[in-house]
């Protein structure tokens, strides 16, 4: 099947979707996504940032398709043609999509695990606005307690539905899910009731945003001041294909390895994330590949006195007064 | 006085028996269907008719029907969608109320149809008395073998069962009712695939509104070419319309499609005219959901003909002067109203009624009731009034079904037609009294 998007014309086999095809292309034109998981049957759909629009449904029936859609969730078609960044429309929408997922999020990064490594930071970087035009409070949730290695942040959680799916497809029991309505759903364990089972880590790693984080990791340390590096384990459970994040000596944090769409390429047990932290644990193949405009490959802030010096400077040019200078 | 094919009997006394509604010719449909027909013909007679869905969207019934895949060894399912809920409409539930047998009697021949040996009636948590009635309609209809094994001694069988919903507005879409009718939380499915194709429990089903599953009984009678010489064009047959509002007469009335606007207002046979002598104001023709219109709009077109009763007059125009049937809540508003406060109530009826599933819908519709709050205090800038713009533009389209620009619509009309009402209570910082809503908040609470 022929598809066409953003002008570059690709074949692909029946049953791809848009945006598989769009990630086939490349990074370029592939649109950002928040709710879909490739390794999670029916995720996607929900949070909109992936619309695209079809300017040619098929050869057969080459009508445009009168809204756009979630590419995540469209199967193309022989001969259809797409548009995404080539397309005020759509980047306009997905701007007012960013601007929606922002307005009820704390922005709290400064002290959010997640930090570094969230989505909605790239997402809301890339296609968002400077400003918001939300006057309201936001959104607060009451905080539970969901056992001791997941921590739950509700007020974070931009709803994306990935964690549910985890729970429903890799867990043996659902323990938690969707609770209430509209803009009062949470995902919630009943009755305030404990996440245990022998994969429920992997909440952690699916969660675009910092609502579910590692509580054996929380507050220890900045992603960006880690190292990340690929290791193997003997384990029963899972593959024992990992990705620790070390301090010198120290793994700070495991994590299941990710692929350039920030997607776990295979899910790993909670005694491999969670228990194994010491290094005789583990074989290491390696430093893990890190695309290098992520912030987590930015020389580790091992040249801190280079950095400064760039920094003033910048100061200097913006005509920005350190703290520490003031009178 | 215009015909009537669904409620000419809803003053005879004790209809919703049986034995009177055997007496009046209830049940003749089933029996010429099942005895004198094959269920394409069935199929084919809705197609002649005409019809088309009575829930909102107005799809061409005997097409949807023609949709259903008949896969070899896999049940098919008929369900009637009665989750009425829309802000002003309630057709559905005065059909049930009266003459229940109607809807069962069209679920057996649409059943036969479409070669479906369950149906469900899906009936919203709020109508618990009206799925008291329509089970022992249902009970009837089983002992006197309506219902059940070998109806009427033919090799079709058919069972109907009643589910009560929950009580959310999100359930009368089309795929939320079928998750909640599964038994699972009622949220929209991402379509494809459609209901037709995997339904419930993956199988084959149409969702149709009461109204349309009764309308197949007249249809099966006197033939679908005869029904379809009433009405004007592709608005065939007769519709009912819940009329509410400032008028004279509030009430479910039944008209036959391509009467004009202002005879539907004024004359005395349907809403009477507005009360206390004054002037219309505007009307929100097809249930909360649709563009509200100014009266010189709603009573002609822009191109100054008069609007009909139908889903092509009343859609004239596009939205920038014409609004839609939808499922025939008519809501007529006096002079004295205010736009602003009615969207008010909208939106936050919106609002509280989002599943909370896609992003625009779930952020969108509370942030427009937030804003619409500040114009009722009093605060609101003049600037507001775009921003409203503006985030009912980035909802509409953008969301998974359609509940999304149910919410939008009604806020992109207002502001089209309405807007130097915003601008004047932004300028003068009037105050509007909505302690009545707080009263109400105190309540639920």
């Amino acid at each position: 099947m022929k598809v066409t998007i953003d002008g570059i014309e690709i074949d692909v086999p029946k049953g791809t979707t848009i945006l598989q095809a769009a990630r086939m292309i490349g990074a370029e034109v592939a649109p950002p996504t928040m709710c879909y998981y490739s390794s999670l049957k029916t995720s996607g759909g929900y949070c909109r940032t992936c619309i695209v629009k079809v300017t040619q449904g098929s050869t057969a029936n080459p009508t445009p398709m009168p809204k756009p859609v979630a590419s995540c969730r469209t199967e193309v078609m022989d001969g259809m043609v797409v548009e995404n960044t080539i397309n005020k429309d759509v980047l306009e929408a997905r701007k007012g999509v960013v601007e929606f997922l922002l307005m009820n999020h704390p922005l709290d990064c400064p002290v959010c695990d997640q930090a570094g490594e969230c989505h909605l930071q790239d997402l809301g970087y890339e296609h968002g606005a400077a400003t918001t035009r939300y006057e309201f409070p936001r959104r607060e949730f009451e905080k539970i307690d969901i056992g001791k290695y997941v921590q739950l942040h509700m007020t974070r959680c931009i709803m994306c539905f990935r964690c549910v799916k985890v729970a429903e497809q890799l867990t043996d029991n659902r323990v938690h899910g969707v609770m209430h309505r509209g803009d009062a759903a949470e995902i919630s364990t009943y009755i305030e009731n404990v996440i245990e089972n022998d994969f429920s880590g992997n909440v952690i790693d699916v969660c675009p945003v910092g609502a579910l984080t590692d509580k054996t990791f929380r507050f220890k340390s900045r992603v960006w001041f880690t190292k990340p590096v690929d290791a193997t384990c003997d384990c029963k459970k899972c593959s024992g294909k990992v990705r620790l994040w070390m301090k010198g000596e120290e793994v700070l944090r495991v994590t299941a390895r990710k692929d350039q769409w920030g997607e776990a390429e295979e899910f790993i047990c909670n005694t491999c994330r969670f228990e194994r932290k010491n290094t005789s644990d583990w074989k290491t193949e390696g430093p893990s590949p890190i695309h290098k405009s992520s912030v987590i490959s930015q020389n580790h802030y091992e040249n801190l006195n280079e950095l400064k010096v760039k920094i003033m400077k910048q100061q200097k040019a913006l005509g920005f007064t350190p703290f520490d200078k003031r009178p | 006085m215009g015909r009537k094919l669904l409620i000419h009997n809803d003053h005879v006394p004790n209809i919703h028996t049986l034995e009177v509604y055997r007496a009046h010719g209830g049940y003749a449909s089933v029996e010429k269907a099942l005895k004198t027909m094959q269920p394409d013909q069935v199929t084919d007679e809705v197609k002649k008719s005409g019809l088309r869905g009575r829930g909102g969207a107005g799809f061409p019934t005997g097409m949807k029907w023609s949709f259903l895949a008949k896969p070899e060894g896999v049940p098919r399912y008929l369900v009637c969608n009665a989750d009425e809920s829309e802000p002003g409409t309630f057709k559905d539930r005065y059909l049930m109320e009266k003459i229940p047998h109607a809807l069962i009697e069209g679920m057996i021949t649409s059943s036969f149809a479409l070669g479906a040996k369950t149906s469900y009636i899906y009936i919203r948590g709020e109508y618990f008395y009206v799925a008291r009635i329509v089970e022992a309609a249902i009970a009837e209809a089983y002992a006197a073998g309506w219902l059940g094994k070998n109806i009427l001694g033919t090799d079709f069988s058919h069972d109907c069962y009643v589910q009560v919903g929950g009580g959310a507005y999100i359930c009368g879409e089309e795929t939320a009712l079928l998750e909640s009718l599964e038994g699972k939380r009622g949220n929209p499915r991402i379509k494809p695939p459609f209901p037709a194709v995997a339904g419930l429990w993956g199988c084959p089903t149409v969702v149709n509104n009461v109204e349309t599953i009764a309308a197949v009984v007249p249809i099966v009678n006197m033939g679908g070419e005869e029904y379809a010489k009433i009405g004007v064009g592709k608005s065939t047959g007769t519709k009912l319309i819940s009329a509410s509002g400032h008028i004279n007469k509030p009430g479910v009335y039944e008209i036959e499609l391509g009467i004009t606007v202002e005879d539907f207002i004024y004359s005395d046979e349907y809403c009477g005219g507005i009360r206390n002598g004054k002037k219309l104001k505007a009307v929100v023709a097809g249930g909360s959901s649709v563009p509200i219109l100014p009266t010189e709009l709603i009573l002609k077109t822009a191109k100054g003909e008069p609007r009909l009763m139908t889903y092509e007059s009343l859609s004239d125009g596009g939205f920038s002067t014409g609004t839609m049937l939808g499922s025939g809540g008519f809501i007529a508003m006096d002079e004295d109203t205010s736009i602003v406060k009615n969207l008010f109530t909208f939106s936050r009826f919106y609002h509280h009624e989002s599943c909370g599933q896609c992003s625009p819908c779930r952020e969108g519709t509370g942030w427009m009731e937030k804003i619409l709050k500040k114009f009722l205090d009093g605060t609101a800038n003049e600037s507001d009034v775009d921003l409203l713009w503006d985030i009912q533009s980035k909802i509409e389209g953008k969301t998974i079904c359609p509940l999304g620009e149910a919410a939008a619509w009604p806020v992109a009309a207002a502001i089209r037609h309405f807007k130097h009402e915003f601008i004047e209570i932004a300028q003068k910082k009037k105050f509007v009294d909505i302690s009545h809503y707080d009263r109400l908040n105190k309540i639920r609470a």
